[in-house]
């Protein structure tokens, strides 16, 4: 009878799996993704923040690449608000991953506020990876724990690190930033209009930033993006209608 | 001051969006050239940032240890190394030709 329910129920959450499974692979991206929290803490406070200041990124922004872009331009010393748009557009990528969470945790409406707060790329590459909507729910819910105390921890622990170091570029933590950047962007290059972009916005951040306030570049190099993205179309409108009008094999 | 300002900012924006994927009807973001393009989007504003923070010293461009930090975390990358240890492999490697007055 116990065995009946049992494969009742894992046949309405479509198959599932063991919930020790799906826990051990949250606490690993947790733990492992956790810990560099201190390489943010670390880099605000030697970008100049106070130790509040650092904190309060990582309790309220919690998103790591937002709050690594937002530290990086405050210590250009650009307009705050510029440097709030720009790492307001890295974040947005997280609404994309919210959408699909949705669909797959089914939460109740008044429990959504809360949770939002870890729809993050971590949580969402570990939940969405489950089978079933309760192996789902655990990854989604193990992840964001973790990440979000040890994230938080790990955060005050480098800035009050990077307090008593004193000169922080001098033992290379000024590469933190830049190397996250790079591991965060190396998986997502898979295809030559990713690449294109890539070094579309590398050309445009750079060469804009001798000649336009500090923060701006980057939002212009976020153009990048619309540009490929129209180029793409048009040659592909172009071979459909080269294919019909002359019937020109695709090279 | 300003920096709170930013924070604030920054907070209430990025947590707008976490929210707004969770609410709104699927529909709305459906659409395939919407999802390419968000796809896009955080591939440029990373590889510019990568860019900005390893070549710019304030309005001018500049190689300095930086670069050779970068190098080791692309190597790192190459060598499938996790994420930690990319991040790591920079900062060592920045802070070694610093030392050796790089």
């Amino acid at each position: 009878m116990a065995e009946q329910t049992a494969l009742t129920d894992r046949r309405a959450d479509g198959g599932g799996r063991p919930d020790a499974a799906v826990v051990r692979d949250a606490l690993g991206v947790g733990i492992a993704v956790g810990l560099s929290g201190f390489a943010f803490g670390v880099t605000s406070a030697g970008s100049g923040l106070s130790v509040w200041q650092t904190c309060a990124l990582s309790l309220l922004v919690f998103t790591g690449a937002s709050q690594f872009a937002l530290v990086g331009a405050l210590a250009t010393g650009g307009n705050p608000l510029t440097a709030a748009a720009g790492a307001f557009f890295l974040g947005v990528r997280n609404a994309f991953y919210g959408l699909r969470l949705s669909q797959s945790l089914a939460l109740p409406r008044a429990v959504r506020p809360f949770a939002a707060q870890w729809v993050i790329d971590e949580t969402a590459a570990v939940s969405l990876a489950q089978p079933g909507r309760r192996a789902a729910r655990i990854g989604f819910g193990v992840t964001g724990l973790t990440l979000y105390v040890l994230w938080n921890l790990t955060t005050l622990l480098g800035a009050l690190g990077a307090e008593a170091i004193g000169d922080t570029d001098a033992w290379g933590l000024d590469a933190a930033g830049p190397a996250v950047f790079l591991a965060l962007l190396a998986p997502m290059l898979k295809t030559t209009a990713e690449r294109a972009v890539a070094g579309l916005a590398v050309l445009l951040g750079l060469g804009l930033l001798p000649v336009l306030p500090a923060g701006v570049p980057v939002l212009m190099a976020a153009l990048a993006a619309p540009v490929v993205l129209y180029l793409e179309g048009r040659r592909r409108a172009g071979r459909a209608a080269g294919r019909v009008h002359t019937g020109e094999e695709e090279r | 001051m300003n920096t709170w300002i930013a924070i604030a900012a920054t907070a209430l924006g990025c947590y707008a969006v976490k929210l707004a994927g969770l609410l709104v009807p699927a529909g709305l973001l459906e659409r395939p050239l919407v999802r390419r393009f968000a796809a896009l989007l955080p591939v440029a504003l990373l590889a510019a940032l990568t860019a900005q923070q390893t070549f710019a010293d304030g309005h001018a461009l500049v190689l300095d240890a930086r670069a050779a930090g970068l190098a080791a975390a692309v190597v790192a990358l190459l060598l499938r190394a996790p994420f930690l240890l990319v991040v790591a492999a920079a900062v060592v490697v920045t802070a070694g030709v610093r030392a050796l007055g790089g």
